[in-house]
């Protein structure tokens, strides 16, 4: 994504509500047409973020710019923001076509015109007819269209999402991902997501930026930020890791091994942006799915050692192992893809497996 | 796909002012109402201090500053020349009345919210509305039927003497505290309801399971779970219906005859036939901070109990 | 609690049978005891407007509806009442406007001293009656304010801006805050806004302040009596009508006709709030 075209530009922005710093001097920029995730915990900080962008709350330091044009002391009512809410507030009090019409009240539309608009949005989001309906006669699914419709109509330039699919179901949530990432291509507007849900974060997202305690911790693309995280809290939130501390023993040319306790000299290849030194306190990290497991040791000369099976979980396409070793409490975490009829040659527990892991599965990471 | 750009508007400074500072905006929401409160509440209290350190000449108020009203009011308590021990007789008297009214109420409207909370599954509303529906009359007329009824040639007399149980009227059912008593007992059932209905209403019923889970029968569960969570909502009846009571001169000017007299009585008499207006001011502040105090030593009572509890 | 067999059925909230006990116990008989209790004393009302004895006592003489018709005729009782429907009338708009607002920023808004301030609007619920109305007859004669209708009103307004602010914070609490905020978001302003979404959805809330403040200011006594001027109203009226026995059965009878007017409007009001809690309340889906 190329950030010269950014609608949005947040230049060291901070929130503070009485002592607590919801957001702790944030920078970053939003590309034009891009769809961007805020993903965290709860109480990290994105919902207010995401308001900070609509307008309902204003930086105590920093500014925000949409479209290059300063939002200080704009009101929402002003801004080129709409939002979706995560209660989607249906106005209860209005039919659908008074809901996805009441932004475009005031525009000075002929009713033609503004009912043009609107049966193109229910067109849009597959809801056409539904126009009469009364707003306590929808589901879950059919609110959450009709506020994205809403905010849709009014063609604006950065469209704010509050974790607007959490309230449905599993399988309506999936399907709607896939939808809404969908829509976001076909209308071409700018989606700033904020979700708590890393996987649905990884689905959709052009861009994602993990937030924890009001500061940004990465900012990257899904595969980026999975493969190469660049913290030991953003390698946890994203996925399952496995951590091993260790002790920087020697490094040539991106060639280092790192001295990992239990694990023995683990040997990596760092990318080249950082290099520790040697000696350095690291974390080493490594993806449960990139350990193989082996029967007996595999001729590798290193990255390998021996465990005992201490348990297994079976999930159909894949399954999960967690193997003890020597050394470490907690029981390394391994997973496999069930290709082949599952693993015939594992017996029960405490059976004495191999793992073994290739130079660049694995990841340094400050300790 | 190119969209009409909206126009972004910078607003003025005042409105940026309030788009920036949340409080500003809500207290210049709460400020019309403040003012009215300021000025029909704060500023006629004051005003009525002030009185009570003035002195009445006939029809004129001399405006130096004494203590006299005051002296005239508790004088009798470390024995000042010429102070009547009326006032504090009244007041004591008034308080004893006001806290009899509670404790009735609140024993009579207690299993009441209870019944309404806990065994009447539809229509809440409905009996909220039965019991509020006869408050909705006229307070006077409600207290002068009380009249009718406890009176000479009352219902009572009446029914008992056409029963044959009695040949002359009683004398003694009006025209005296008991009188009083029960006809603010009445006055303040539906008031005294509403609050315990409510602490009890938002008890969490699967904490009573779990209680009875544990072993409590019917009255130790009671006892132990739901009492203690209803008791903020008992505190809130009990001082919704003592701090009005002890001011009230209706009802005592209606049913108390002269035994049943208030404090309330006194103060009333000296903004109109008794034209003292200073005095009554003295009286009337006096009576507030005595149903303060009883108020605040009432509240740190409970509070230590709920200390202790914990 | 649901098993097998009731799958399927739509499952209703019931009460544990431990909690539930037995509904028609003693309590109910209490229950019903209570009312009794409530309900006799106000019911003489009726029952001796319509007795043909100017005295208001037992025994019952005949039916009557003279005393209707003298009410009808007494220019003192129609000019009390058409001065508290007029005092009433503005009482609870005013009221019901300032609650409005106080409820509006007691739930929309966080500031500093919050709480206090709630406490200081409703500190007339708990101060005696009696002194709000010497202070305010004092004030009113220290700034040289002639005794009127408009003072009694101002005591009123004093003492109903706490009933219309609790009823409209119950009222705004119980609709999302972000159905506003979308409607500003959508582009709308804060005062249109404020008449399209939040209006229309405490509307309930609103009808209930209004009927709420103006049944406090209709019978409110303790007030007036010290604020009243040359026009009273009705409680006033009443008051004076109480020393003389010969007026008193008309006072019955007008007293059981605010009765039954109130009893209507209060089914009314309650038709409203089953009707707003119906379209306000979305269903689950």
């Amino acid at each position: 994504m190329a950030t010269s075209d950014a609608i949005i530009k947040i230049t060291s922005c901070s929130k503070h509500f009485g002592p607590v710093r919801a957001i702790d001097d944030v920078s970053f920029d939003i590309a034009r047409g891009e769809f961007f995730s805020l993903l965290g915990a709860s109480g990290c900080g994105k919902t207010t973020l995401l308001r900070l962008l609509a307008g309902f709350e204003q930086p105590t330091k920093g500014n925000i710019f949409i479209d290059g044009q300063g939002m200080a002391g704009v009101a929402p009512n002003h801004r080129p923001t709409n939002m979706v809410f995560q209660s989607y507030a249906i106005f209860p009090h209005l039919d659908v076509r008074r809901n996805i019409g009441y932004g475009l009240r005031d525009a000075g539309l002929s009713k033609k015109e503004l009912d043009g608009k609107i049966d193109q949005m229910l067109e849009l989001i597959k809801l056409p007819g539904f126009g009469s309906r009364a707003a306590h006669q929808l589901s879950g699914g059919q609110r959450q269209r009709i506020a994205l419709a809403r905010a849709l109509i009014k063609r604006p330039k950065v469209l704010l999402l509050d974790e607007p699919l959490g309230a449905l179901d599993k399988k309506l949530r999936e399907e709607m991902q896939l939808e809404l990432r969908a829509l976001q291509r076909n209308v071409g507007i700018t989606f700033v997501f904020v979700t708590h849900d890393q996987e649905e974060a990884l689905t959709m997202s052009d861009r994602i930026a993990v937030i924890s305690q009001g500061k940004v911790l990465q900012i990257d693309t899904p595969t980026s930020l999975y493969e190469s995280p660049n913290c030991k809290e953003v390698a946890g939130f994203i996925g399952t890791m496995n951590f091993f501390d260790g002790t920087v023993k020697s490094m040539e040319e991106a060639n280092a091994v790192v001295d990992a306790g239990p694990l023995g000299d683990v040997r990596t290849r760092p990318f080249a942006a950082k290099l520790p030194a040697s000696g350095a306190s690291i974390t080493v990290a490594i993806r449960p799915e990139k350990i193989n497991l082996n029967p007996s040791r595999p001729s590798a000369s290193h990255n390998v050692i021996e465990g005992r099976m201490s348990a297994a979980a079976y999930l159909g396409d894949r399954s999960h192992y967690y193997v003890a070793v020597k050394g470490r409490n907690a029981p390394i975490a391994v997973a496999a893809q069930n290709v082949n009829a599952a693993r015939s040659w594992l017996g029960g527990q405490d059976q004495p497996v191999w793992l073994s892991w290739r130079e660049d599965s694995v990841i340094l990471l400050d300790r | 796909m190119t969209s009409p750009a909206p126009i972004v508007r910078q607003d003025s400074r005042i409105q940026r002012f309030f788009l920036r500072h949340e409080w500003a905006r809500g207290y210049a929401l709460l400020s019309p109402t403040l003012a009215v409160m300021v000025l029909a509440m704060c500023l006629p209290v004051f005003m009525l201090a002030a009185h009570s350190f003035w002195t009445q000449n006939y029809l004129t108020i001399d405006e130096t500053f004494t203590l006299a009203n005051y002296e005239q009011a508790l004088g009798w308590l470390w024995g000042a020349e010429g102070a009547k021990p009326i006032y504090i007789r009244l007041l004591w008297k008034s308080m004893q009345i006001s806290f009899g009214v509670t404790v009735t109420t609140l024993i009579l409207a207690y299993p009441f919210a209870y019944f309404l909370a806990f065994k009447v599954r539809r229509n809440k509303n409905l009996w909220i509305i039965l019991i509020s529906v006869p408050f909705l009359t006229s307070y006077l007329l409600r207290v002068f039927t009380w009249k009718i009824i406890l009176g000479f040639n009352g219902v009572i007399n009446s029914g008992l003497m056409s029963l044959g149980i009695i040949s002359e009227p009683l004398e003694f059912l009006l025209y005296n505290p008991t009188a009083v008593l029960i006809v603010l007992a009445h006055a303040w059932a539906a008031f005294a309801i509403l609050p315990i209905y409510v602490s009890l209403e938002k008890i969490d019923r699967s904490l009573l399971e779990a209680a009875t889970d544990l072993g409590d029968g019917p009255f130790r569960r009671f006892w132990r779970i739901t009492w203690p969570l209803s008791v903020p909502g008992v505190i809130a009846s009990g001082l919704l219906v003592f701090i009005p009571t002890v001011g009230d001169y209706v009802t005592p000017k209606l049913v108390g005859g002269t035994e049943g007299i208030m404090i309330g009585n006194i103060i009333q008499s000296q903004f109109g036939k008794a034209n003292n207006w200073p005095l009554g001011s003295a009286l009337s502040i006096v009576m507030a901070i005595a149903i303060t105090i009883v108020v605040l030593i009432f509240l740190y009572v409970m509070s230590l109990g709920r200390v202790r509890a914990k | 609690m649901s098993t097998r067999a009731d799958a399927g059925q739509p499952v209703e909230y019931s009460p544990s049978k431990v909690v539930e006990g037995n509904r028609y116990g003693w309590l109910f008989v209490y229950a019903v005891l209570y009312i009794a209790f409530l309900y006799v004393p106000p019911l003489f009302l009726p029952l001796f407007s319509f007795n043909d004895s100017i005295y208001v006592a037992f025994p019952i003489k005949g039916f009557t509806f003279e005393w209707y018709r003298q009410m009808a005729k007494s220019t003192g009782l129609l000019d009390a009442l058409y001065n508290s429907l007029k005092v009433g009338a503005v009482v609870c708009l005013a009221s019901t406007l300032f609650g409005m607002l106080a409820a509006k920023a007691m739930t929309r808004y966080t500031m500093p001293g919050k709480g206090p301030m709630a406490s200081f609007i409703m500190l007339p619920l708990v101060v005696p009656g009696i002194i709000l109305g010497i202070a305010l007859l004092v004030l009113t004669n220290q700034v040289g304010l002639e005794l009127s209708l408009f003072t009694i009103g101002v005591s009123h307004v004093l003492i109903c801006v706490p009933f219309g602010m609790l009823v409209l914070i119950s009222r705004l609490e119980g609709f999302d805050k972000s159905l506003e905020e979308a409607s500003l978001d959508l582009g709308v302003n804060a005062w249109k806004t404020f008449w399209r979404v939040t209006v229309p959805l405490a509307l309930p809330g609103i009808i209930a302040s209004i009927m709420l403040t103006f049944l406090i200011s209709f019978d409110e006594f303790i007030l007036a009596f010290f604020l009243a001027g040359n026009e009273v109203t009705l409680p006033i009226y009443i008051w004076s009508q109480l020393r003389f026995p010969a007026k008193l059965p008309s006072v019955l009878a007008l007293g059981t006709l605010i009765l039954t007017v109130t009893m209507v409007l209060v089914a009314v009001a309650e038709w409203i709030r089953r009707r707003g809690t119906a379209t306000t309340k979305p269903t689950a889906g």
